[in-house]
């Protein structure tokens, strides 16, 4: 069989691979991530959080390894749904007039808008608490008053209204992503095929509601 | 019970492939609840001809749901409302009395209109003559059972094997992707021992080729599998995946 010398990430099967497997990174990422911000429900969370903070940097190398990744993985992904996206709607140039749509969800037709939802938040996210660019909130000027630049944050209604639409947009993004991952780079099995389903509904919800109990939580007096 | 209904259809005419299309409205009065959708076009065509009008034109040949020809999408849906149906087997019953029907031609830049319902599907061609196929010596016929094949095997390429190659799959996919037609017809020859030789040269030439022909890319909305009148299922999606992936990324030989 002649093969057309066309590589991995020239194809759209290889572009999901890549969208999987990064896609697959940031989900790691961000159930490691809402765990850890659970901290703003311990005792005393300004202490809490500040240890935290102080732990990750003190892996030094690590972190910046980590970090390098992350990025690496948020670009690749945005760089392959970019592609995609042209490629599909050039593949459908003619609509139909009439379409009914069978199965699918409105998750699963929303994630081009999604993802750049997330991107917009994952930049504005990376600005007010990585950076400490304090768009529209008071600055707070120790590094490591993690909790203190949060509740500065989430006091002002629009930051935390931010938060979790964003987080929605997340939720919703991991609804259809998490199992869609797991066909692009072909693991499936008629055993497990509706576990793919349930985990994706579990970590949609796990993430989404972990994460906005936050904002809500400053704005409701309940922590901070 | 009457046996007829009263439909308007609105069916789209286009003169060839680079002409832009328009509906054109029928009125139907009596439309025989027996009759196949493709018996109610033959009607309005026996009229158009009689008054000197251009018929649609159409694809079909078997009538018996199993050449794959019959292609169109009514109400927005392949082969319309009935699950498990071509055009050809679908009955006027299935419509209400009074109902509004649309029909519309696959709509996908690779299979480009070439008049009213008609679409050049050639493009599903390419794809088979990439791999869809196993090499061996010709001569004097193997005898049959000479291979053992396990049931479950050959089940497998036998639900495969099912596929008609209608292209419902292309039409209904929100991104007109391929991937439900091509992973039926790896899958077929790529499960059997016959085929497992070149089985990941396969996935390889297949998913090339249907990627230079214009199709888009699989974004697991599982329309394809709902629309396909043969019930392939997108598990085969995730095995071409794989096997695209292995001879990609893993084998010595692709
Ligand atoms: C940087 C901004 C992002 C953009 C532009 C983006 C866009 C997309 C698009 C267009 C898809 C393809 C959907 C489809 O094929 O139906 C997708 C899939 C996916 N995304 Fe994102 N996304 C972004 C961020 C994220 C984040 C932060 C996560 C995880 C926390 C994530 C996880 C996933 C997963 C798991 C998939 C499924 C991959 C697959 O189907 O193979 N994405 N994304
Ligand atoms: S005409 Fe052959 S399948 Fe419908």
């Amino acid at each position: 069989m002649a093969t057309k010398a066309l590589a991995l990430h020239q194809t759209t099967v290889g572009k999901k691979a890549i969208m999987a497997v990064t896609g697959f990174i940031m989900v790691g990422f961000v159930i490691a991530h809402m765990l850890g911000n659970m901290q703003v429900y311990s005792a005393n969370p300004a202490a809490a959080l500040k240890a935290y903070a102080l732990l990750l940097r003190s892996f030094g190398g690590g972190l910046w390894v980590a970090r390098l990744v992350l990025l690496g993985a948020v670009v690749l992904h945005a760089w392959a749904a970019i592609s995609l996206v042209k490629q599909n709607a050039a593949a459908r140039a003619s609509r139909y007039h009439v379409k009914h749509d069978a199965v699918t969800s409105y998750a699963a037709k929303t994630m081009k808008y999604g993802g750049f939802v997330l991107l917009f938040f994952i930049l504005y996210h990376l600005a007010h608490l990585t950076l400490h660019i304090p768009v529209g909130a008071p600055a707070v000027a120790d590094e490591f008053a993690v909790f203190e630049r949060m509740k500065a944050g989430f006091e002002v209604p629009w930051i935390s209204a931010l938060y979790i639409l964003g987080n929605i947009a997340l939720a919703m993004h991991l609804y259809h992503g998490v199992w869609s991952m797991l066909q692009s780079v072909g693991l499936n099995h008629r055993k497990y095929n509706a576990l793919r389903k349930q985990a994706a509904v579990a970590v949609a919800l796990v993430v989404g509601v972990g994460n906005i109990s936050i904002p809500v939580a400053f704005m409701a007096g309940i922590v901070g | 019970m009457s046996q007829t209904i009263k439909l308007t259809l609105n069916i789209w005419r286009q003169a060839g492939p680079n002409a832009s299309g328009q509906f054109q409205k029928f009125h139907r009065d009596a439309v025989s609840k027996d009759a196949s959708f493709l018996e109610a076009l033959d009607e309005i065509n026996e009229e158009l001809i009689q008054k000197g009008e251009e018929p649609i034109a159409f694809d079909h040949d078997c009538r018996e749901g199993i050449c794959g020809m019959c292609g169109m999408v009514i109400n927005g849906m392949p082969h319309g409302p009935r699950t498990l149906t071509t055009t050809c087997q679908l009955h006027m019953r299935e419509f209400k009395d009074g109902a509004e029907v649309w029909v519309e031609p696959w709509r996908a830049t690779a299979f480009p209109v070439i008049k009213d319902l008609a679409v050049d599907r050639s493009a599903f061609d390419q794809i088979i003559q990439a791999g869809g196929y196993i090499s061996i010596n010709t001569g004097s016929p193997g005898d049959a059972n000479e291979i053992p094949i396990p049931k479950a095997v050959a089940d497998l390429s036998m639900d495969a094997a099912t596929c008609i190659g209608c292209g419902a799959c292309v039409a209904a996919c929100p991104n007109a992707s391929a991937m439900l037609f091509t992973s039926a017809k790896a899958t077929h020859l790529g499960v059997l021992p016959q085929g497992q030789a070149e089985r990941l040269s396969r996935a390889r030439a297949m998913v090339e080729t249907m990627e230079t022909a214009g199709f888009g890319g699989c974004t697991n909305h599982g329309e394809c599998e709902a629309a396909c009148p043969k019930g392939i299922s997108v598990d085969y999606i995730a095995r071409l995946n794989r096997d695209y992936l292995k001879a990609v990324v893993v084998s010595q030989t692709t």
